[in-house]
């Protein structure tokens, strides 16, 4: 091994103060803003610390008191679960016959190669159609239309992670199970997806973490209480004028809670995923 | 059990993904493609078939070139600066020092954070009355006056910059740094004793190691900061003058603001193929790496 001298030590720690402050102070600004007095925010000069901590603003989002601040955020917050949480189960339902097939049958791979190339599209390609379609349907501002819409975001990456968690497990397993009299159904149920749990799980929070994160489609195909999601709901927030930068700040903090706790929690499973495909490139 | 019957069974379990695909992505671009044809507006009117004029168009005019320069420089820019910043956090956090699982840790937050809401927060932070980076300047003594930051042409694209690069980079990083932990000891080691310096152990014996992860990293970010808009649309707009219009909001202003359907489908396509081209360029680039990392 290298010898470090100490003034290697020192630069080293020197640089991971420095990076640790730049990727921290951000994200400690966003949460004592919110809790700041709305007269500390517009102190000049700026005060960095509250005198008191006040709390009142995320109350104040998570009511749900008619025509408040807190019905359109939590209306919103509501949306975002229920479109985020449609989109990720059929696009793990979609994902894991469609991945199995191309981890056994590579001659169908692709296929799976040209689901992934649409991720190249740029949204703005597909909106004007999808925006008629949508609205010929009559579901335009309607969270089953949106979910619909992101299923084909999630699916693609779903299902290539779903391939590459059934290349781990061995068809022998399988073969085995089919041997004795499993039909594939069966073999599925007892075999392949009990192995397969983890990669489930994983995909799961990924297209858990993309819906909850997409704002084009729901900016253009919402425009009231009853579908906006989380993301347009905030960009109206930042946009508007609301003049309370701490209300807009509290919104923030509690749309970036559930990514991050998914993001800290995940995060073995989530780099290696990140990873998988760029490391044996 | 027969080959046919496998291929057989395996398009039957595609099939409802490829259905939806088809649905969802695969009809909107071909009618995205009949539209670019067509002078049809977003509500109304199905349009009459105008040949290649849409196209002439938008190609000529100069709001199109402007806006092709803009995004063509947020990309080069942003995307740029996230290889060497993401590069030199990785190879930071392969040092040894106290605190390093935790700094590992913090990284994955900014990736984690959803884009509008990173957004926001930047935003918030460039405000020019009560904005935290000018109250910090103005206190450390770095600037008299509070700025505009995100209210000028000159500062504004360079704003929006520094708030991609800083949701970005984490991740770049942390691609790296999974490639550095490939690297094996001994290598590294053998390269010390023959005398390679710091720079030379890089350029030689680290950086074939991160060659591919690293291009895989820098055609996803290419092609996503091509096709900007969210963090645009909630940090400016666009504005002020137009200075920080991508692409995508370019298209997005004459198909729904202006609600021409049918010149928004043709730049549109125009937007798809200058993305297609570079991620086969790309794609070209990554196979030849690959090959020679290995």
């Amino acid at each position: 091994m290298e010898r470090k001298s100490p003034v290697f030590t020192a630069f080293v720690y020197v640089c991971a103060i420095l990076l640790g402050a730049v990727i921290l102070a951000p994200l400690a600004w966003l949460f004592v803003m919110s809790i700041s007095p709305a007269a500390d925010l517009a102190a000049k000069p700026l005060r960095w610390w509250p005198q008191a901590a006040d709390f009142s603003r995320y109350a104040q989002l998570l009511s749900r008191a008619e025509n408040s601040a807190g019905a359109a955020f939590t209306s919103s917050l509501r949306n975002s679960l229920e479109v985020a949480g449609m989109a990720t189960l059929a696009a793990v339902v979609l994902a894991v016959p469609a991945g199995w097939a191309v981890s056994r049958t590579p001659s169908v791979g692709w296929s799976l190669s040209m689901v992934i190339a649409t991720y190249m599209l740029p949204p703005v390609a597909l909106s004007v159609p999808l925006y008629m379609g949508l609205s010929y349907l009559g579901l335009l501002n309607n969270v089953f239309g949106l979910a619909l819409i992101y299923l084909t975001i999630l699916a693609p990456f779903t299902t290539w992670l779903m391939k590459s968690g059934f290349d781990s497990i061995p068809r022998e397993i399988e073969a085995a199970a089919m041997i004795d009299g499993a039909g594939l159904l069966q073999t599925w149920r007892i075999i392949t997806l009990p192995l397969a749990a983890p990669v489930v799980a994983t995909s799961a929070l990924f297209a858990v973490l993309l819906a909850w994160d997409e704002f084009f489609y729901a900016l253009l195909f919402t425009s009231d209480q009853r579908a906006k999601t989380l993301t347009v709901a905030i960009a109206d927030l930042a946009g508007g004028r609301v003049s309370d930068y701490g209300l807009i700040a509290t919104a923030g903090v509690l749309a970036a809670l559930p990514p991050v706790l998914i993001g800290l929690f995940m995060q073995r499973a989530l780099i290696s995923g990140l990873t998988s495909g760029g490391v044996k490139g | 059990m027969s080959g046919t019957w496998m291929t057989t069974r395996a398009w039957l379990l595609m099939l409802p993904l490829l259905v939806i695909m088809v649905a969802v992505i695969g009809w909107p671009l071909v009618d995205t493609v009949r539209l670019s044809f067509t002078d049809a507006q977003l509500v109304g009117t199905a349009g009459n078939y105008v040949g290649f004029d849409n196209y002439t168009k938008m190609l000529t005019s100069s709001n199109f070139t402007r806006t092709l320069s803009t995004t063509t420089w947020f990309a080069v820019i942003s995307v740029a600066a996230e290889m060497v910043l993401g590069v030199l956090a990785a190879l930071l956090l392969n040092q040894e020092f106290r605190g390093r699982a935790v700094l590992r840790g913090l990284m994955i937050l900014p990736w984690a954070l959803p884009t509008v809401v990173n957004a926001t927060l930047w935003r918030l932070i460039y405000n020019p009355e009560y904005g935290a980076l000018n109250a910090a300047l103005t206190q450390l003594h770095l600037i008299d006056d509070y700025r505009s930051w995100l209210g000028e042409p000159g500062t504004a694209l360079a704003a929006l910059i520094v708030a991609d690069c800083w949701k970005n980079f984490p991740l770049v990083a942390l691609i790296a740094l999974a490639a550095l932990q490939a690297v094996p000891r001994d290598i590294t080691a053998a390269a010390l004793v023959d005398g390679a310096g710091p720079f030379n152990r890089f350029r030689f014996v680290i950086l074939p190691y991160l060659a591919g992860p690293l291009m895989v990293a820098l055609v996803l970010r290419t092609i996503e900061a091509f096709k900007v808009f969210d963090i645009i649309w909630v940090m400016t707009r666009g504005g002020p003058a137009n200075s920080t219009r991508s692409l995508s909001i370019l298209v997005y202003q004459e198909a729904f603001s202006f609600q021409r359907a049918g010149s928004g489908a043709s730049l549109a396509l125009i937007v798809t193929l200058l993305v297609t081209v570079l991620a086969v360029a790309y794609a070209t680039l990554v196979k030849k790496t690959a090959g020679s990392a290995a």
